[in-house]
Formats: C-alpha cells, structure tokens, sequence
C-alpha cells in the first residue's frame, strides 16, 4: 500500500477510535473489543507473523493480567481507579516476567513443537487457575464496580482501549523499522543462518514476546474490569476463543504486514458479532468452520492476496 | 604467521559412522586454505564441527588460541568465525539490502543497539559489497527470487559484512555459471588480499582450487590423506586414488 | 495434598490400586496414540482433532447402547463408524492440508477439533456420559484394590489392537503401502502406489483406532463434549517420547502415562489431574530440547 493510503487508514481508524463510541452510543462495547482484538491479532503477529514463531500461549500473558488485576483491586482495599492503575501495573510486570521466565524455557523449541508446547500452556494455566482458591478456583472471579455514571463505564473502557491498541501498534510499526525488526524477519527465515551470522537470537526472541505479553496484560487488566466477571477458561486463559482467535486474525489479514493483522480483526470482529446475531446457537460451531476454511482456502490473508492481485495486474 | 585455527585429533561420529576420524589441521593468519576430498569424506562435517553446528567427540578446536569446541554456533561467529552453507543459506522473504544489513557486524550487539534504524553507513557498504559480487541491481530484490547462483554470492557478500577474521567457505562455485567462476575467483582472492579475510575453502572443481588455495588439505572416509602446496597434493598418488576410487 | 502423598507411602495397597488403575487407563491412551503416530508418520501432519474423535467413538458406543446394543459391541461399531468419519474428515479437509507447512495442519485440525466439540456440545449436551458394561469387578489384597473387568478388558483390547495393527503394517499389502509411503511419499508414487488412497485409509484407521479407545474410555470411564484436548495431548506426548515409529514404545510410554497421571490426580487433587497433563508435556518439550541443545542442535 502506499504512504497516503496507509495515512488514510490511520485517520480512519483514529476517527473511529475517537468519535465512533459518541456517534453510536449503542455500540461502544464493540468498539472496546474491537480494540481488545486489534490488540491481540498485532501482539500475535510479532511472533508469529515476523518471527516465526507460532503461538498458541499468547493468551496466558492476557490472563495474567486479568488475575492480577483483580486479585489488587480485591485485595488492596483502594478506591477504584488507583486500584484499576495498581494492577495494571503489577500486571504488566508479573506477565513480562513471565514472558522472561517462560521463554527462556520454551523459545529454544521450534516449529510445531513450539506451537504445540504453548497450546499446552495455555490449558494448563486455564486449569491450574480454575483448581485454585485463591482466585475464586472454578467460579472465577468479579471485579468492583466501576464508581462513574452509566453509560460512562463502557466509554472510559472504549477509550482505554483504544489507546493501547494505537500504542501497540506504533511501537510495532516503530519496532519493525529498526535493526530489531530485521532480525526477527532473519529468525523467521532461517534460525541456524541467524545464529551462524553471530546474532544474539535468544534475547532477541524474548524480547520480542515480553513486549506483546507486556501489550497483552495491559489489555487484560481492562478487558477484565470491562466485562466485570473473570472465568478461568472462558475469558482469562481462553484457549479456544480468544487463544485462537488472534492466530486467526493475523492469518486472515496477512501475516508478517503492517496493517494485516489490524485489518483481520475488523473482518473478523465484525463476522464474529454477525454469527452472534444470526446463529443462535451455532456460532461456535460456525467459527470453528470458518478458522478451518480460512485456515485451508485462505492461508496467505486479505493483504497476501492483495498482492497476488496486484502482481498479476502488473504482469498483464 | 600464527595459526588462526587448528583443529587437533577430531574425532566426531554419527551413531555408528565416523564422519571424522582423528583430523589435525591448521589454518595460518592471512592464508588461503583449501579442503578436498570425495563425496562423503567429511569435508562438511568439520565445518559444522568448527562453526559449532555439532558435537565434537574427540580431540580439541582452537580459533587464535583459544579453545572453541564447546562454543555455540553464535559465540563462534563472534569471535570472527564465520562459515557459508553447501545448500546455501540466506533470508529467503527478505530483500538482499535487508540480509546485509543484519548480516553486519553491529546486529550482533545486544538488544538496545538493535533498536535503532540501520545506520547510513552500514548501508552504503552493504551496497558496495553487492557491487563487489555484482549484485547491486538485485539489491532490492528478495533474496527467496534470485538464481542459486546469486544467492550464493548473496550468501558470501553476508559473510564478508560480517567482516570475519575467518571465513569457511563450503563449495562457493558450485551452481555458479561457469563463465562467472574467473571472477569469483578473483573476488575471493581480493577478499583475502584487500580485506584481509583468512579463508578455508571447500572445492569440487579442481581447477578453481589449485589456483586459489595456497595450501590444500585431502579428506578421504574421514581421515586426512595429504597436505601439502596445490602442486604437492595434485601430484600425489593417494589423492588421486582417493578420487579415483583405486583405492 | 501431602496427605494424600503420605497416604500412598504408608499403604502400598492403595499405591497399587492407584497405579494399576491409572495402567489400565493407559492403555486407551497408547490406542489413541497408535494413530497419532500412524498419521503423523505417514501424512506427515500433528492431529489436533485427534481427541474428538476418541470422544465420538464413544459417543457412538453410548447412543449405541441408548438403542439397546450390548456395550461390548458398541466397540466395533464405533470403531466401524469412525472410520467412515476419518474418511470424511479426509476427503473433506485433510488432503488439502498434507503438503503444507505442519503449523497450517494444526490449526486446520484445531479448527475441526473445535467444530466437532461445539458439534457434540449440541447434539449430545453437556453432561458426563458413561456406560455401564455390567462386567463386575475383581477384588484383592482384603478388597484395597479394586479393578473394573472392564478396564482389565479394555486393556486387553488395547494390547491386542496394537499387536493387530503391527502385523497389518507388516504383512498386509495395504499396511506395507502405508509403510512405503511413510518412508517417502514421492518413491512410493513413482512405484505406482496411490499415495492419496494411502493417506486417506491411514487417516481413516486412525480414526478407527480413536473411535475404538473412545468405546472403551466410556465403559471404563466417562466422556463428556470437552476432554477432547487431554486426548490430544496425551497422544502427542506418548509419541513424542515413544517415537512415531515404535508402537512397542507408544504401549509402554501410553501406560506409563496413564499410571503417572492417576497417581498425579490422588495427590494432587483431581482438579489438577488436566493441569496435570498438559504441564508434563510442556515439561516433558523443554527437557527434550534442553538435552538436544547440549548436543549443539535443538527441537525441530
């Protein structure tokens, strides 16, 4: 695409962030997962898309920061908002420090080994969580009210959110401009040829999964204050919704692009609330088709094909 | 001249095969060294012995004194140690102006000095030495969309960006259109002689070693044959039974 | 938690109860396992719908046994129907998925496996589902260790499947064109095998292998639309530490496994019995790796 369109997508999408939720008050909640899932397609892509690294564990950093969040504002006894930023921030710390710990064992593991052991991953935080007291075991846990006047509550969160996506994304866009975002492409290509040539390849790859688990909790601690209500295998450590759905996004935009995975979630954002409303009862099942046939009929994503258009176009 | 590497009594097996058996070589400062020997005489192997791509099991590596064989591949290619692929290895979704820029010395630092834009000047000497192996029209080109042989000229202009004290070579005209070998010769001898770049090369052709090599070494089922000046070896019977298969 | 550890060193009884329980549960395990292996080694590909098909296979023995059939013949039912299943599921997306980079068969399989558990969530509900095969149970050791004859069947049949499926690959002329193909998909094409057919009736078989392990797992234990994953994850880890070409191995680590995780469920509580599991194969890839990098080279 070219450097006006790109400029022209941006204001679009800043547009929506900010006026959207004001125009169509009745649906600022979708905007704020709209963002929640602009965030996770984006944090998976830098793995997966630039690195190579297929991840089905992402999620987990999400989940940690829900916890976290609502385990301080449980049990620090602040009022809302100090308590909201406390667990944000201790969030985001204890994510990225497992970001370090878990990496450090399992980004030495490639290909669909590595995919594999974090699918792993992600279950077995869901079940240690759900078989443990202290965060409400199975039942899960809620999360304090928000204190402002209705409808002000879905706003503040549409807001939040959307400033961690942009700011997910420009750090992204920025990362990838620089020598750092070279080498997770030389990763991606060739691991051996990437260590051959000297580069400090573990760093790198922890790096690379601190800053999306970093992106990740943040988001979490939100979402979870957001939707009031944390379950242990349906929100926080959601393997097969949210767990899959960021993989799938990025796919279906293109994967390794700038704007890929951003344009994915829209288009499946806005299928997946079109399933809710028309499929009563069977979205799930049809969401499980549509991964398989994006997955089968559609691997190179809207942006790949964009491509393939234009190249054939060039070449005729 | 000092010994740059020596390679002392290795031994390396593959379950039951031994791919080298008791290998002793030395590789001077400022020299080109050649490696020959059949299919299968482990020439490849004791690349990956060296770089740190195996296990060695027996027997001691030094790179300017100091051992290396329990080194990863990466701490190695720090210490100036670099090697190329016999298959040929290059970052196929990346443009070549691209794998030479990491290809630099500076993106082996640690993180902080990875996150900042390549430098101008890294820039302009990735295309100079495009230019040097005659690829600068290519430079934007995806490394995946060039020819074999390009890439494996790609794959040398990398290693030389990397500015190694030790370059290992494994068969760098292999593939390359006959007519381009003169050249390449050339450009491997000018890397020696201009960048001051130690190398030991793996060669098929024969005629291509014999005029580079100031010095050869003769692998045969994984033992070392003979050694000697091009003329030296060339002349001997065993090598030639070696490649005959008399023996 | 400490307790239940205490409990199993003072009364070996209850140790052995535990562990030969656990080891009959194994063996559906290593029957489920038998065909990740097959498919993995012949297409190449890692079956993440592999535990929905163990769960289908069940749930045809428990309709089966709804309309009056005897749960013993419930087994080849499921195990008929299944492959039929695994045809499909091959005909319809598997093929389309063998050539392609192994990431885009997980997902494509995490796909159907999320499909055919929604699928099964619908049709069938939410609630646990066993059958009763009405065998009784043998008692000894003053009655400390009870075992379902059904287990002990399901043990047998899962020995016996594996014994079967080792001669069919060795003897019959489609288990050595299974067998060609596995080692080189291209030479077997050149030599007039067709390879398609091949993998379609690989995939088919191990869906026969899973609808049978499902038959058993719900005599002798239960099912429910979600504990398709464990099974996946079970298999993939028996295989990765048997190896894809060794069914004498995936028995003996499919047992193990099975042992290893009802002791895990006793002292940890059986809420942690699937933490449990999908820890010890995460556990199970980084030591692995750990021991591959000593040797300079790593997973892949």
């Amino acid at each position: 695409m070219s450097r006006l369109s790109d400029w022209h997508i941006a204001a679009l999408l800043a547009l929506t962030g900010i006026a959207g939720p004001l125009l169509l008050p009745a649906l600022v909640t979708q905007f704020a997962f709209l963002w929640l899932m602009i965030v996770f397609a984006v944090t998976w892509d830098i793995l997966g898309g630039r690195m190579g690294y297929n991840s089905f564990g992402n999620i987990v950093f999400f989940g940690i920061g829900c916890y976290a969040a609502a385990v301080i504002q449980r049990d620090m006894g602040l009022p809302y908002f100090e308590g909201l930023a406390l667990g944000l921030v201790v969030g985001t710390g204890l994510a990225v420090l497992a970001a370090a710990l878990l990496g450090s064992a399992l980004l030495g593991i490639r290909g669909h080994y590595f995919a594999i052991a974090t699918l792993g991953l992600t279950v077995a935080s869901g079940e240690i969580a759900a078989g443990w007291n202290y965060v409400g075991a199975g039942s899960g846990m809620a999360l304090p009210l928000y204190p402002g006047a209705l409808g002000e509550r879905e706003l503040f969160f549409s807001y939040s959110l959307f400033a961690v996506a942009a700011c997910c994304f420009l750090l992204c866009r920025w990362l990838y401009s620089t020598r750092f975002g070279l080498a997770l492409n030389a990763i991606r290509d060739d691991h051996d040829k990437a260590d051959a040539m000297g580069l400090r390849t573990t760093p790198i790859k922890i790096f690379a999964w601190c800053i999306a688990a970093f992106f990740l909790a943040l988001s979490g601690g939100l979402a979870a204050n957001m939707i009031g209500f944390i379950d242990p295998r349906d929100v926080a450590f959601a393997g097969a919704t949210f767990g899959v759905w960021m993989v799938l996004m990025a796919i279906l935009g293109g994967k390794g692009t700038l704007w890929g995975p951003v344009l994915g979630a829209v288009v499946f954002h806005i299928t997946q609330e079109i399933f809710w409303t028309w499929l009563l009862g069977w979205q799930r099942v049809a969401l499980g088709a549509l991964i398989v046939i994006i997955v089968v009929f559609f691997p190179q994503g809207i942006m790949g094909w964009w491509a393939e258009r234009r190249a054939r176009r060039e070449a005729a | 001249m000092s010994a740059l590497l020596e390679v002392r009594n290795v031994t390396k097996r593959f379950g039951g095969v031994v791919a080298n058996a008791n290998i002793s070589l030395g590789v001077e400062r400022g020299e080109i060294a050649g490696l020959i020997g059949p299919n299968g005489s482990g020439k490849s192997t004791l690349f990956g012995c060296i770089a740190g791509a195996h296990a060695v099991d027996e027997g001691d590596i030094l790179f300017e004194g100091a051992p290396i064989k329990h080194l990863r591949t990466a701490t190695i290619a720090r210490l100036g140690l670099i090697r190329t692929y016999q298959q040929t290895r290059i970052y196929g979704a990346m443009s070549c102006m691209e794998n030479m820029a990491i290809s630099a010395r500076e993106a082996q630092g640690g993180l902080l000095s990875l996150l900042r834009p390549v430098p101008p000047a890294t820039s302009r000497r990735a295309a100079d030495l495009l230019a040097f192996v005659g690829l600068h029209e290519k430079r934007e080109e995806k490394a995946a969309r060039l020819s074999f042989g390009q890439q494996k000229l790609l794959e040398f202009a990398m290693a030389l960006m990397n500015e190694p004290k030790l370059l290992l070579l494994d068969e760098p005209t292999a593939g390359i259109n006959p007519t381009l070998i003169n050249g390449l010769i050339d450009r491997l001898r000018r890397a020696n002689s201009e960048l001051g770049v130690t190398l030991l090369v793996i060669e098929h052709n024969m005629r291509v070693i014999m005029n580079l090599a100031h010095r050869i070494t003769c692998l045969a089922h994984g033992q070392v044959l003979a050694e000697g000046t091009p003329d030296e070896v060339r002349d001997d019977a065993r090598v030639l039974d070696a490649y005959l298969g008399v023996a | 938690m400490l307790d239940n550890l205490s409990l199993l060193v003072e009364f070996p009884a209850i140790t052995l109860d535990v562990v030969l329980n656990g080891l009959l549960i194994g063996a559906i395990f290593a029957l489920a396992a038998y065909g990740m292996a097959l498919v993995w080694g012949v297409l190449n590909i890692v079956n993440v719908v592999q535990g929905e098909l163990v769960v289908l296979g069940g749930y045809i023995t428990f309709v089966a046994v709804q309309y009056g059939l005897h749960p013993l013949l419930g087994l080849p039912l499921s195990a008929a129907i299944m492959y039929g299943v695994g045809w499909l599921i091959y005909r319809g997306v598997i093929f389309r998925v063998v050539d392609r980079d192994i990431f885009i068969s997980i997902l494509a399989t995490f796909g159907l496996s999320i499909l055919i558990q929604q699928l099964a969530n619908l049709v069938f509900g939410a609630e646990v589902r066993s059958v009763d095969a009405a065998l009784g149970s043998v008692h000894f050791l003053d009655g400390m260790v009870t075992l379902a004859n059904v287990k002990l069947l399901a043990f047998l049949l899962a020995i016996g499947a594996g014994a079967a499926l080792w001669l069919f690959l060795r003897k019959a002329r489609l288990g050595q064109a299974i067998r060609a193909t596995a080692q080189n998909p291209r030479a077997a094409r050149i030599l007039g095998i067709d390879t398609d057919r091949v993998f379609a009736a690989t995939y088919g078989l191990n869906a026969a292998l899973c609808g049978a392990a499902g038959s058993l797992a719900v005599m002798a234990w239960t099912i429910h639309p979600y504990m398709g994953l464990p099974y996946t994850i079970r298999s993939f880890m028996v295989v990765v530490v048997a190896g894809v070409g060794n069914v004498g191995g995936v028995v003996a680590a499919g047992l193990g496994l099975g042992a290893l995780e009802n002791v895990a469920g006793f002292v940890l509580g059986v809420e942690f019995q699937i933490a449990f599991v999908f820890a010890l194969m995460v556990l199970i890839l980084v030591w692995r790796n750990l021991r591959a990098a000593r040797q300079r080279s790593h997973l892949e």
